[in-house]
């Protein structure tokens, strides 16, 4: 029995050999369990835009693009499982939409040469391309995140927080820890109070974390969530008639189905941007008539125009762009992650660019240089109308707090590398 | 006709009570162990360790840990996944405050924490039984990864709450940490594997077994005839954490390198170690190595069936193996409560008659 089942595994790993010249792109997705409603919206969008590559340009210069969908269902086992199977087919990049899978992924991506791209999430400090080689995390990344989040608070009270209370609903994992520093030191220098109500897996239950929020009257409660606790959440918000546009989520806690299932309660609830959200772009055209209309859409097909559809997308785009970057340095059509990686270090997107993709006034303009792996580090803020189901942006691009940031990474990156003998590069 | 004891003469009391009394199965045993320690690393790559070999092999260790307290001892114990993670997190901490000291003894160290903390948690068992006992040691679940959630020393106040292993060296060879061989891995845990097994055997054959056992079959009978139940109960709960504290160690510093406690360590590992001890078979060393197999292997080779054989989409064949592996546990409950161990042992009982049954 156990050498039937072994020789059918090895059968199957041996006839799923390198093909013909192609560009793998694995995609770590969750299309299962407590956090699916978030993750199907990301694979699809990531799914589509290579389809759209594939149809009408015929791949990104001329090679064709495989996609590798392997289902983690946000576990951090089967993520490392994933990526054992897909890593020897010739994996250009790694996008695995989970901190808990990035923090897997980033010594052993770096030991085998192949770029991790943890956009907006992973591990933060991994914005020092000195210590983190193979690691980025372009465009922004969570302490940009609660940087921007606390600059748009200092906004709306006209530049003074001192004495606020500011209260921080989090995901117990990695994930939602990673603010708290940063939330910390931006609590010194603008002096607001600072209160930390953990959530833990996977989210259901917050009737005592809201039950605090209720006693202790929080002027603004700020959210690291993710699946299922988002609208939980937010209905939770809602219930003890929390003001909503004083409840900010971050970039993950800010998707349709976060505030759909709260209906009109939801109404004004704030999250920030990576990106811009709705539909209205000229690529939407192209998609609709290369892959939804002859029927290769991903999954369902139901998730386009949703924030996170559009954030697949982008990764998707992120990821083809240091494609065509590499293979400009490089001079080959058919690249290896270590060009690759090569290529996403000098990534360089402008306004000008955005729009001949075919997503004009989308993302923000960013440069990866070897030094710096995190982009800009802008945001948005937008709001929820339930009337009109859609988010409005309400701010201009926010730039974070760099004089704090980046002290921190530095700060951290440092211990990164002490612990793991890493010499600084880029000198 | 192979398979029978006719023919196998003991001369010495050592042969008359040696693990295999059968020559058959002593040969498959060296068999299996020349394979495993002489075939497989030349052969295995990382596909083989990270995705199989390594889960199935910590896992084992785990199952035959929980075996001795729950199916040798009879104590109900939920909470296999919050001692595992005194065992990576006792692992963490002496690999980084002891960096010169080898990997080895902090691996073993570990189980040893692991089977003091598991003692203190083993009192109440003194005292309950049954359900309740496997409430006090759910509290144990909750209460440990909570606390390490909780407490930053655990993780040396990193900003993740993560604990990641830094690298370490078994003889010059790197066994912890991204830049490791496969073989070396593998042989790292296999040694640690092999050694459990074999200990947990003799110890179950020996006298502290057969007191565990005494206490599982009747309580008050074992004690009447002479049976410490405060030494039996707590040197399974001891013995039972050592091992699964040593799985512990193993998975976060050899097979996954960085660990969240409340993700890696929650509640579903309890119950997965559990059901891999039901499946394999109540009080059966084999038994934890088959329920470990079952359920780290299944859920793969359906993958590969699914996924790259016929092309389904991965949500669905995710969900199928939600379904088959349910419907597996629940049959197997059904058609053979004692599990893979005991159609082993009937198929052993046939091959010692066979050809001739009459």
């Amino acid at each position: 029995m156990k050498m039937k089942l072994a020789t059918l595994a090895l059968g199957a790993v041996m006839a799923a050999g390198p093909a013909l010249a192609d560009l793998v792109m694995p995609s770590l997705s969750y299309r299962t369990g407590p956090y699916a409603a978030n993750g199907i919206p990301f694979a699809d969008g990531y799914a589509d835009y290579f389809t759209l590559l594939n149809e009408r340009d015929g791949g990104i210069g001329g090679v064709p693009v495989r996609l590798l969908e392997c289902e983690t269902g946000y576990n951090t086992e089967k993520g490392v499982e994933c990526y054992e199977s897909t890593k020897g087919e010739g994996a250009l990049v790694y996008q695995p939409l989970s901190t808990g899978i990035t923090y897997q992924l980033i010594p052993k991506g770096t030991a085998d040469g192949i770029p991790i791209h943890s956009m907006g999430y992973g591990r933060t400090s991994a914005k020092n391309g000195k210590v983190f080689s193979h690691v980025f995390n372009y465009p922004a990344n969570y302490w940009d995140g609660a940087s921007i989040a606390i600059k748009h608070i200092l906004d709306v009270n006209g530049g003074d927080i001192n004495g606020k209370k500011v209260a921080l609903v989090y995901h117990n994992s990695a994930y939602g820890k990673e603010p708290i520093r940063t939330l910390e030191e931006l609590a010194n220098k603008h002096g607001y109070e600072l209160s930390l109500l953990p959530v833990d897996h996977p989210g259901q239950e917050q009737k005592s974390q809201w039950l605090q929020i209720r006693r202790e009257k929080p002027d603004y409660v700020l959210m690291w969530g993710w699946g299922v606790m988002n609208q939980v959440a937010i209905q939770e918000a809602a219930n003890i008639r929390f003001p909503m546009e004083n409840f900010i989520g971050i970039w993950w806690s800010g998707s349709e189905n976060d505030v759909l299932p709260v209906g009109d309660g939801a109404d004004g609830y704030k999250a920030l941007a990576l990106a811009n959200p709705g539909g209205d772009y000229p690529i939407y055209a192209d998609l609709q008539k290369h892959v939804y209309d002859s029927g290769k859409a991903a999954g369902a097909g139901d998730q386009m125009n949703t924030v996170l559809y559009n954030r697949g997308m982008y990764a998707a785009l992120l990821a083809s762009e240091a494609v065509k970057k590499a293979q400009e340095i490089h001079g080959e059509a058919d690249i290896t992650p270590a060009m690759m990686r090569d290529g996403m270090e000098a990534l360089s997107l402008s306004e000008e660019d955005m729009a001949a993709l075919g997503l004009p006034d989308f993302g923000p303009a960013f440069t990866v240089t070897c030094e710096n792996h995190g982009g800009g580090g802008l945001g948005k803020v937008q709001q929820w109308d339930a009337k009109a189901e859609k988010w409005s942006v309400i701010t201009d691009w926010i730039e974070s707090d760099k004089s704090v940031i980046d002290r921190l990474v530095a700060e951290d990156s440092a211990a990164f590398a002490a612990e793991n003998n890493i010499q600084e590069r880029c000198n | 006709m192979f398979y029978r004891e006719a023919g196998d003469f003991s001369t010495t009391y050592a042969q008359d009570s040696q693990t295999f009394p059968i020559r058959f199965d002593r040969y498959r045993y060296y068999a299996v162990m020349a394979l495993a320690f002489l075939v497989v690393p030349f052969v295995i790559n990382d596909y083989w360790a990270n995705a199989i070999l390594l889960p199935f092999l910590i896992y084992a260790i785990a199952a035959i840990g929980l075996n001795i307290l729950t199916g040798y001892c009879g104590q109900v114990s939920l909470g296999t996944g919050g001692f595992m993670a005194v065992g990576a997190y006792a692992c963490y901490k002496l690999m980084t405050a002891f960096p010169e000291v080898n990997i080895l003894f902090h691996v073993i160290l570990a189980g040893g924490v692991t089977a003091l903390v598991g003692v203190l948690f083993g009192l109440p068992s003194l005292r309950i039984k049954g359900f309740y006992l496997a409430v006090a040691t759910l509290a144990a679940q909750f209460f440990l990864v909570w606390l390490f959630n909780r407490v930053p020393w655990f993780y040396n106040y990193s900003a993740s709450g993560q604990i990641n292993a830094p690298e370490r060296t078994v003889f010059g060879i790197e066994v912890t940490g991204p830049n490791t061989e496969a073989w070396a891995t593998y042989l790292f845990c296999l040694v640690f594997c092999a050694g459990s097994a074999i200990i947990a055997r003799n110890l179950t054959r020996g006298t502290l077994g057969r007191t565990w056992m005494a206490i599982r079959d009747m309580d008050i009978a074992a004690e009447i005839i002479g049976v410490n139940p405060l030494r039996a109960k707590l040197s399974a709960f001891a013995i039972s954490s050592f091992f699964v504290g040593l799985s512990g160690a193993l998975f976060f510093a050899v097979y996954l390198g960085a660990v969240e406690v409340g993700e890696v360590f929650g509640i579903n590992k309890s119950f997965l170690v559990l059901f891999m001890i039901i499946i394999g078979g109540l009080g059966s060393i084999f038994g934890a190595f088959a329920g470990a197999a079952f359920l780290v292997v299944l859920p793969v080779v359906l993958k590969l069936v699914g996924v790259d054989m016929m092309g389904w989409a991965t949500d669905i064949v995710a969900h199928f193996q939600f379904i088959i592996i349910g419907l597996m546990i629940v049959a197997f409950l059904i058609l053979e409560p004692h599990g893979l161990a005991q159609l082993s042992r009937l198929a052993k009982e046939k091959m010692r008659l066979w050809p001739f049954p009459h």
